[in-house]
């Protein structure tokens, strides 16, 4: 009895040794662990590029050296931020958001990127150099940008309200509104409409922006994040703000009685997701030749067209194919061609606050949403 | 009282199943919205197959699951038996309680806890990462363990001691015995415990996305991550065949368990009746 079980649990040690040391990869095959948002790579469904792999086939092309290119994804920067810290995984490419990028690197996260490495660099648009959250170009290639508009369903909303951040605080339009579900995006809104810094630590500016968010709170239907999208498609709610990228998402599935339509207000939140390579990697080199990889055309439109953001890569603005399949319309409202979109980002984006800030917003907003 | 009744099973049934059924429903839409039916299709069924990393998360959900139930199954049926042969019945006691706080502990504690065992071990053996399919197996094995045992434990307390003892005194070797007469008697819950770790393994988030590493990555944890856009409706068409699958096993094993309670209850019966000596 003894000597069996015994056995069974040395065939079990083995086992889950086995499948330990299965793990370890082949000497001859490079992996490149990539971790990124959920859905936002062209993957090769309905009839895109699978970017990931093709990157592994034009590199053993190039240097006659397979890769293996462990993808995985995340669904916030704070989930990221957290799995990367801990020091439990190491990556060797990442992609952040802009207010991400600024604590990493403050934190010695990040490592400064070799632009020899990186020839296609140069295809970046000059006004998405030297942004804030990393102004001296050191650690972060612009993967998409977006910028906060307002959606409207024009079958409800007349053509004459539309117009600034004031259409999500008509009171014809009582019961219709939608606001994030999101106390520094909800703020957000405000502090654009009555023009106040979105990144004061002045607490007097905050409780501003609440009593204001205050006299919206009766006219609004709900306080949502992704649910905006089936409330918007359906044309239960007929106003709501959310990225322009998205807006083209919701547009694909309205229902027949609803015209959604988009338009920016004045002053409004930008984001960037750029491309870093955090201490952890491994493979710097490698892990540069994919970044400059997913700077070439092809792949970079493929990207484009799937995650429906603005590219900031002029290979891909400029690209003929993409135009046409994007259609006119939806270039207008993608690229809106601002002049000065570094001022304009670097004055009205949100960035990091401190602490302090952070938990009196919060508490500002528990007071909103409880009365 | 009978429409009450009536009335109160079809709420209940409707409570548990309407959200499935619009899953269903929607798994077969032609376009995007979850607002409106445009149309019967199979295109996201299509799209499904299509989207290599989803199928990957399945197959790799799937590994995990069955292997992860399979070892906590044996393990756990190994440290029932230990547990129920102890003599000292304070030490006995003590060992099931305590085998008991995996379960009642919160997943987030668990999982946060395995991960910082990974990391720290990790860092002992100086691994740049600690965290792959290995932990994520031992994780898995960890919490499912705890379910197996409360499962195998109360057969063998229901088993007639005297079962293996009549074995051994007609010539089995105490193995023989075990594997003879004690297995087939606590089946039932060996089996019962198999299908709830393989369930448990299943559908576990938490614990997974804390100790999951860079190359191995599970279906429940691809479906959260894709919330920066909506959850695309090829996902409904993975739960739908999912729910079906699931649905079949279960059905199968109801069946299955039907006709072995049919066995037992023949067996038993005519034996009651006759009042004679066991047959040999």
């Amino acid at each position: 009895m003894k000597r069996f079980l015994s056995l069974l649990l040395a065939a079990l040690m083995l086992l889950s040794l086995a499948a330990l040391s299965g793990c370890g990869s082949s000497s001859d095959t490079l992996t490149l662990n990539v971790y990124n948002w959920g859905e936002y790579i062209s993957d090769g469904s309905e009839g895109s590029l699978d970017t990931v792999k093709a990157f592994e086939e034009w590199y053993q092309q190039e240097y006659g050296q397979k890769v293996k290119v462990n993808y995985s994804t995340f669904a916030s920067n704070e989930d990221m931020y957290a799995k990367i810290s801990s020091g439990a995984v190491s990556y060797d490419v990442i992609i952040p958001s802009d207010y991400m990028i600024a604590r990493m690197a403050s934190e010695n996260m990040l490592l400064p990127l070799d632009f020899d490495n990186i020839p296609n660099y140069q295809y970046i648009d000059e006004s998405f150099r030297g942004l804030y959250y990393d102004p001296d170009n050191l650690y972060s290639v612009p993967y998409t940008y977006g910028i906060v508009g307002v959606i409207y369903n024009a079958n409800v909303v007349d053509e004459a309200d539309a117009q600034g951040w004031e259409l999500m605080w008509n009171d014809k339009y009582a019961g219709n509104i939608l606001q994030f579900n999101n106390s520094r995006d909800a703020f957000g809104t405000a502090m654009y409409k009555l023009g106040l810094d979105v990144n004061s630590t002045d607490k007097a500016v905050w409780d501003q922006a609440l009593a204001e968010l205050q006299t919206q709170a009766p006219l609004v239907k709900s306080y949502v994040m992704d649910e905006i999208y089936n409330m918007m498609e359906s044309g239960e709610a007929a106003v709501g703000a959310y990225y322009a990228g998205d807006y083209f998402t919701m547009l694909d599935a309205q229902a027949e009685d609803v015209d959604l339509q988009f338009y920016y207000p004045e002053r409004t939140n930008y984001y960037v997701d750029a491309m870093c390579i955090p201490s952890s990697c491994q493979n710097k080199e490698l892990a540069e030749s994919f970044i400059n990889f997913m700077l070439s055309s092809e792949p970079a439109v493929a990207n484009a067209v799937y995650t429906y953001y603005a590219s900031p890569n002029s290979l891909v603005y400029n690209d003929e194919g993409y135009l046409a399949e994007l259609g006119e319309e939806t270039v207008a409202i993608l690229y809106p061609g601002i002049e000065n979109f570094r001022e304009l980002y670097n004055t009205s984006a949100y960035r990091n606050l401190d602490p302090d800030t952070l938990s009196y917003i919060n508490s500002l907003w528990e007071t909103l949403k409880i009365g | 009282m009978k429409p009450i009744a009536k009335f109160y099973t079809a709420l209940l049934m409707i409570f548990l199943f309407a959200p499935i059924a619009i899953l269903l429903v929607f798994s077969f839409n032609e376009a995007k919205s979850l607002s409106v039916f445009s149309g019967f299709s199979l295109h996201w069924y299509q799209e499904l197959l299509r989207d290599s990393e989803t199928i990957d998360a399945v197959k790799n959900t799937l590994i995990l699951a069955v292997s992860a139930s399979l070892i906590s199954t044996v393990m756990g049926t190994a440290a029932a038996v230990g547990i129920y042969r102890l003599r000292n019945r304070y030490l006995r006691s003590t060992l099931e309680t305590v085998t008991n706080i995996p379960m009642i502990n919160p997943d987030i504690i668990t999982g946060i806890s395995l991960m910082l065992m990974f990391v720290f071990v990790g860092r002992l053996f100086g691994a740049h990462t600690s965290l792959n399919f290995g932990t994520m197996l031992i994780s898995h094995v960890t919490f499912c363990l705890p379910y197996v045992i409360l499962q195998v434990l109360p057969k063998l307390q229901q088993m007639d001691q005297a079962l293996p003892e009549a074995a051994m005194d007609l010539g089995c070797t105490p193995l023989k015995a075990f594997i003879k007469v004690e297995i087939p008697e606590i089946a039932p819950g060996i089996l019962t415990g198999l299908i709830m770790a393989f369930t448990l393994s299943l559908d576990d988030f938490v614990i997974s996305y804390f100790t999951s590493g860079t190359t191995f990555q599970t279906l429940p944890i691809r479906i959260y991550n894709m919330t920066k856009k909506t959850v695309t409706p090829k996902m409904y068409a993975l739960a739908t065949l999912i729910f079906f699958v699931i649905l079949a096993l279960l059905i199968i094993t109801n069946l299955m368990g039907a006709n072995n309670a049919q066995n037992v209850q023949d067996s038993k019966r005519p034996k009651a009746r006759k009042g004679s000596l066991p047959a040999a």
